[in-house]
């Protein structure tokens, strides 16, 4: 008898860990980056996205709220703001 | 072939007989012969496999990890310390559901330092998941090992199988053993197809993260496919004795125990020695008998209560401790006759061999002799009480 411990690879995808997420979310501000990709490097879930200045956006769906994005921006050009309910 | 040889050298032949993809191992007495010769099979050109030189112990337990799960005939050995600091992989290779297989040549654990032969060692990974043979002789421990690979690798099984044999005593004993022709092992034990493997042309994840939602069922089929080994070690080993002419049981053997009325249970090479024992005894109209438990886990609970209801008295040797508590054998022996009717009236539990301690007929004498009396919890044998003292001073 064996238990579910083989599966397709790529399950993450299917994990939405933005379930997870309390309280705050990052907010782009897009007004004073600078397109160093610190935030995108950071995420820990990969959920960062953008190419070139204030083009930078996250994915509601996967982000864990955990605020690195913001910690990491030199240019705090990144918020943590209250959940939107 | 008939061949005088090491019992190590002979667990060697008979894993090149089974053609291992991958072995990987770190030294440590009384181990060693078996991988040195191994290496030396390889580079030889005799075996060709790839011998995986490591700078420890968890690294060698954690190459045949990574070698079984991409679909390859894994093989290591160890012993003691060398086994516990396997440990957390171990567990990882019975939870992956990996046939490797691995011989533990059984050595007591430190601390103090001792590398002479009880069963502390294999004993202390009874809740591993592994599945846990012992062999009483040299010839039995070389087919413990093709019985090994074809349980191993069955496909309802898929666990691993550590085969234990007593340190120095079958490892450096000599002994005539009868190693089978390649063409006999290649009918018994055919190559390894994995059912599942890891492979860049068809990827799968085995062993990803498994939330409470999970885990319970992947333990839950483990424990269930421990009770399926019981059902199916007696049609191995029938199929074994077609192929090779001897019989195991293959869970539990006894001696004499048809009409015995006391029994001794034990595992492992002291099994010899009780034999000779009930022979006297049987020669002086004595009805003594034993029953060999050849596999500890899964633990063959009702095989043993079937041998045993006879009896009026059984006494259970253990060469392994659970410290705090009743020996691990005794232990077990005992919950296989709770809430049954018919059972011994004594079931008393001895401690013998710790460390190396000769267990000589006198020894097994003495057993027979307080089995007589009143039930014994871990009666220690052959205990020096000179050396104990009460403090440090």
């Amino acid at each position: 008898m064996f238990g579910p411990l083989i599966c397709k690879p790529g399950s993450s995808k299917s994990n939405k860990t933005g379930s997870w997420r309390v309280e705050r979310r990052p907010k782009f501000l897009q007004k004073n980056c600078i397109g160093c990709r610190m935030c995108l490097v950071i995420c820990p879930e990969v959920c960062i996205e953008g190419e070139g200045k204030n083009t930078y956006k996250f994915d509601p769906d996967f982000c864990k709220g955990c605020g690195n994005c913001a910690a990491v921006c030199p240019k705090q050009d990144i918020e943590m703001v209250k959940e939107e309910n | 072939m008939k061949e005088f040889v090491e019992g190590s050298h002979a667990v060697a032949e008979i894993v090149r007989l089974c053609k291992p993809g991958v072995i990987s191992a770190y030294p440590i007495t009384p181990q060693t012969h078996i991988v040195e010769d191994l290496a030396q099979f390889v580079s030889d050109g005799k075996l060709a496999a790839q011998a995986v030189n490591v700078e420890s112990e968890h690294s060698a337990a954690s190459v045949v990890l990574g070698a079984s799960a991409t679909g390859v005939r894994s093989y290591t050995a160890t012993s003691s310390q060398g086994l516990f600091y396997m440990f957390e992989v171990l567990f990882n290779i019975s939870g992956l559901r990996l046939p490797v297989v691995m011989t533990c040549a059984a050595r007591a654990v430190s601390a103090p330092i001792n590398i002479w032969n009880d069963h502390q060692d294999a004993v202390s990974l009874r809740d591993s998941g592994w599945i846990q043979l012992h062999a009483e002789d040299i010839q039995e421990a070389v087919d413990l090992h093709l019985i090994a690979y074809k349980l191993a690798e069955n496909k309802s099984v898929m666990l691993p199988v550590m085969v234990c044999m007593d340190g120095f005593i079958l490892t450096h004993g000599i002994e005539t053993v009868d190693i089978p022709e390649q063409a006999q092992v290649d009918s018994f034990l055919p190559p390894y197809v994995a059912p599942y493997k890891l492979d860049p042309a068809a990827p799968i994840t085995m062993g990803p993260l498994v939330d409470p939602d999970y885990y319970m069922e992947t333990r839950y089929a483990m424990q269930e496919t421990h009770k399926q080994v019981l059902e199916l070690i007696p049609g191995i080993t029938a199929e074994f004795a077609k192929t090779f002419g001897r019989q195991y049981n293959g869970l539990v053997e006894g001696y004499h125990i048809e009409d015995a009325e006391r029994v001794i249970v034990a595992i492992g090479s002291v099994c010899g020695t009780v034999k000779e024992v009930i022979d006297e005894f049987r020669a002086k109209g004595k009805k003594i008998g034993l029953l060999k438990v050849s596999c500890l886990r899964p633990f063959p609970a009702q095989q043993i209560y079937d041998a045993l209801k006879g009896a009026a008295k059984v006494a259970v040797i253990d060469r392994a401790l659970s410290i705090g508590s009743t020996a691990p054998l005794a232990s077990e022996v005992k919950a296989a006759f709770f809430g049954k009717k018919k059972a011994p009236s004594v079931i008393s539990s001895f401690v013998v061999g710790l460390g190396g301690r000769d267990i000589t007929k006198d020894s097994i004498r003495e057993v027979v002799k307080l089995l007589n009396g009143r039930e014994r919890n871990g009666e220690f044998i052959d205990l020096k009480p000179e050396l104990l003292k009460e403090s440090y001073e």
